[in-house]
């Protein structure tokens, strides 16, 4: 498999489609088959994800202590069943400490088409349910909004609510950070309102190999199996250089092909930066062990002398005192009479990746004559563990907010009384175009992951959970009615206001 | 199928006349390119008229405006003239579809898709614009209106082109407006739209006035009550309120994917903004991008 430039992933690109019936016409043909979808075909053919029904019972004390917390998530499956409600029925509750806590997930069939993953699948809709409640329930414990979420967070040592126990977690921080940022306490014209949410994405890490080979001029080539979904290729690049101590500029990663490397995850659960960072570390500290072993050799001196510091070899010791140090450049230079080309390897199973979570604001303007919606200002703060491309980690934050605020105001499924999909085509399927959208400010927090040797985490998709929860709070505290029906467009909030 | 691009009027309409099959026109290509690759229709015959001069022009005289037919969208916004004479005209063919889109389509071609909601017919059923057919037996002028009879569907007779678009000069005291409801900022279609002509006399009181509303019947809706209520007011809020109620009660929307009956029937008319705060029901998110009236 040739990997190419594949634009966006958010899931929806990790299943098989028709791309068997390609290589069966190949076979039987013997020459390269191409297969197209139209973007009608992609819309019918390929899969939303889940329409879902969710139940949210939440009991507190007077105090504001949250003592039990219970969810019913139904998602629909199309005509096969997944593990769509799995992960719906495990992230509902995941920001909050809980006692007692009760989730079931339902995958209900149904004759539409079949559901596929779509960035932090299942996790938007249950956090828009659960942090709708958790709103309601601060109004009627009489809490601010943040304070009571502050209350009720999970920390390091908490059991999840979907089992495992947090190590170092950013869910506090982010709620502390939103209380503190100015946005919070921006003032709020007449038919505005302003809502807030958090949300909880598990991240994964997964089968991952990197091939780091050393040029005979000291640049390095970086080759990759994770396909580069949202800027990897430059984040690896900073974490290789960072290694080895050259410059980003003498780095190159490209994505390698199925039969360059060996077997690697596909892109998914925000692991390509997480799992190929972790590997392409561990393949420069496999280089940097060759480059000491021939500079030990250059030099003439015991390989324990020789250390390895702003990429260069430096002899260690009173004995080598004299020796000048040995940059990479010199010692790649030098490598064919050394024992050859020099190069890093590593294949392993990125166990670890650190769990990551969100809280977003968002400021909406509503008219109460058309039920039309305006996002003022929105503003997402995430725990990125650690931001290897801080524009690139701010892309993700951006991307999954206009994702989800696009989900939360107008983007629907319009299916005819034939049971047939009538809006097959983005002029119909209403995403934000750029106009839609007020310029979203990102705030990164870094709290470590520990199984990671920088700290990184995964930041695909936890961006895209909150929103939803975030929009619909803020429309509601602009209309003073609880908006419980996503998408919130015109109609359904006209209708919403004159009930 | 066949493609032919005539340097005459005379030959596209020679051509049109004796096509045996389905003949399409060309113009910008903006529904006949999108129908062909959604497979809606397969002419046998596609006559371009682009590489037809007469149609390529705006042309300003002391009667007005004649618009031909290939221009595209775009280029009524680059005219200083058209834009000051009639901005609501202008501001409706500068709506449709994207800038990109801007740049090919023209406001014949969305007059004969004979969509309801085209957003470039109401303001010129408003204006009172004249489309110049040319056919077989000759040439006829009729009102815009006139053209669209159904989704769809037009009254050109076999063989007949529109040539170009006629707008008279604007009188003075006089302005158009045209603003639509879209659930996004822009590259959307009008869930529904209004379009209006006033002209005041000395002393601010409307002498004369036409209201045309789209996507809120099968064709482009003519409100005449409207008009009635708004000739001899002042345009004060109890006027504006009652030619909100005439707009809903005469509008006959149908539910689709991009609005109900319902919904329709609520989004009210939509009026240009003086220095008051009139009741603009239908959104503006661009600041008075859709503002267009004045009264020079």
């Amino acid at each position: 498999m040739t990997a190419s430039e594949i634009g966006g992933g958010f899931g929806g690109k990790t299943h098989v489609w028709a791309e068997p019936v390609a290589l069966a016409l190949s076979r039987k043909a013997g020459r390269p088959v191409k297969l197209v979808m139209t973007r009608d075909e992609v819309f019918r053919a390929s899969g939303p994800t889940s329409a879902t029904s969710i139940d949210v019972k939440i009991g507190a004390l007077k105090d504001g202590t949250i003592v039990a917390a219970d969810a019913t998530l139904r998602y629909s499956c199309g005509p096969y069943t997944g593990a769509w409600a799995e992960t719906g029925a495990m992230t509902a509750f995941a920001c909050y400490k809980l006692e007692n806590v009760r989730t079931v997930g339902y995958e209900v069939l149904v004759n539409r088409p079949k559901t596929a993953a779509y960035r932090a699948p299942s996790a938007p809709m249950a956090a828009f349910a659960v942090e709708s409640a958790i709103d309601e329930l601060a109004k009627k414990v009489g809490m601010d909004a943040v304070d009571f979420r502050i209350r009720n967070a999970a920390q390091e040592g908490t059991r999840s609510s979907y089992g495992p126990v947090y190590g170092p977690i950013g869910i506090g921080p982010t709620l502390e950070a939103v209380k503190n940022h100015p946005h919070m306490k921006a003032p709020l014209g007449k038919n505005q309102g302003r809502g807030m949410a958090c949300g909880f994405w598990f991240n994964f890490g997964g089968q991952t190999c990197v091939d780091l080979n050393i040029g005979m001029d000291g640049t390095i080539s970086l080759a990759v199996g994770t396909v580069d979904v949202g800027g990897s290729r430059a984040s690896l690049s900073l974490v290789a250089a960072e290694e080895l101590g050259i410059d980003y500029s003498h780095v190159r990663a490209v994505i390698a092909d199925t039969s360059s490397l060996g077997f690697n995850d596909m892109t998914d659960g925000s692991r390509g930066t997480f799992s190929s960072s972790m590997a392409t570390i561990s393949a420069a500290r496999n280089a940097i062990k060759t480059l000491r072993e021939r500079a030990a050799q250059m030099w003439d001196i015991p390989v324990e002398d020789v250390a390895w510091e702003k990429g260069q070899a430096v002899a260690k010791g009173d004995s080598h005192g004299n020796l000048p140090n040995l940059p990479l450049k010199e010692i790649a230079a030098a490598s064919g009479t050394t024992g050859g080309p020099i190069a890093g390897h590593s294949e392993l199973v990125a166990d670890g990746a650190g769990v990551s979570f969100a809280t977003h604001i968002c400021d909406i303007e509503v008219d109460p004559e058309t039920g039309a919606t305006k996002v003022l200002r929105y503003t997402v703060v995430q725990d990125a563990g650690k931001a290897v491309h801080p524009t690139y980690v701010e892309g993700q934050y951006q991307g999954g907010a206009a994702q989800g605020i696009g989900w939360a105001l107008n983007e629907e499924y319009i299916y005819g009384t034939d049971g047939r999909l009538q809006n097959a085509g983005f002029l119909d399927y209403r995403i934000p175009v750029c106009s839609d959208l007020p310029m979203i400010d990102t705030q990164i927090l870094e709290i470590p992951n520990p199984n990671h040797p920088y700290g990184v985490r995964g930041v695909g998709e936890t961006s895209i959970v909150p929103p939803l929860a975030a929009v619909a709070n803020a429309v509601s505290n602009a209309v003073g009615v609880r908006m419980q029906h996503i998408p919130m467009s015109p109609p359904r909030i006209l209708a919403a206001l004159e009930a | 199928m066949r493609y032919i691009r005539p340097s005459s009027l005379e030959d596209a309409i020679g051509l049109l006349a004796q096509a045996t099959g389905k003949a399409s026109i060309l113009a910008g290509g903006s529904d006949l390119l999108v129908k062909m690759k959604g497979g809606f229709i397969e002419p046998d015959l596609i006559i371009d008229i682009k590489a037809i001069d007469a149609l390529g022009h705006i042309r300003e005289s002391d009667d007005g405006f004649v618009i031909g037919a290939a221009v595209p969208c775009a280029v009524l916004g680059e005219n200083a003239a058209l834009r000051r004479a009639w901005p609501g005209v202008v501001e409706g063919a500068k709506l449709i579809g994207s800038k990109q889109v801007q740049g090919r389509c023209t406001i014949v071609g969305n007059l004969c898709n004979a969509s309801p909601a085209a957003d470039s017919v109401p303001a010129l059923v408003a204006a009172g614009a004249k489309a110049l057919i040319r056919g077989p037996d000759g040439s006829r002028t009729v009102a815009v209106e006139m053209v669209p009879v159904g989704p769809g569907k037009t009254s050109l007779l076999p063989g007949e082109i529109i040539e170009s678009i006629l707008l008279d000069k604007r009188l003075p005291n006089s302005g158009d407006a045209y603003m639509r409801f879209t659930p996004r900022t822009e590259m959307d279609i009008a869930v529904v739209s209004a379009a209006i002509y006033l002209t005041l006399d000395d002393q601010g009181i409307v002498q004369f006035a036409r209201v045309a509303l789209g996507a809120a019947a099968p064709t482009v809706l003519v409100v005449e009550e409207a008009a009635e209520i708004l000739i001899g007011s002042r345009v004060d809020d109890g006027t504006l309120e009652r030619l909100a109620q005439a707009c809903s009660a005469a509008c006959r929307p149908i539910d689709d994917k991009r609005g109900t009956i319902e919904f329709r029937k609520k989004l009210r008319v939509c009026w240009p903004s003086g220095s008051r705060s009139p009741p603009i029901n239908v959104q503006d998110r661009n600041d008075g991008r859709h503002s267009s009236f004045d009264d020079n």
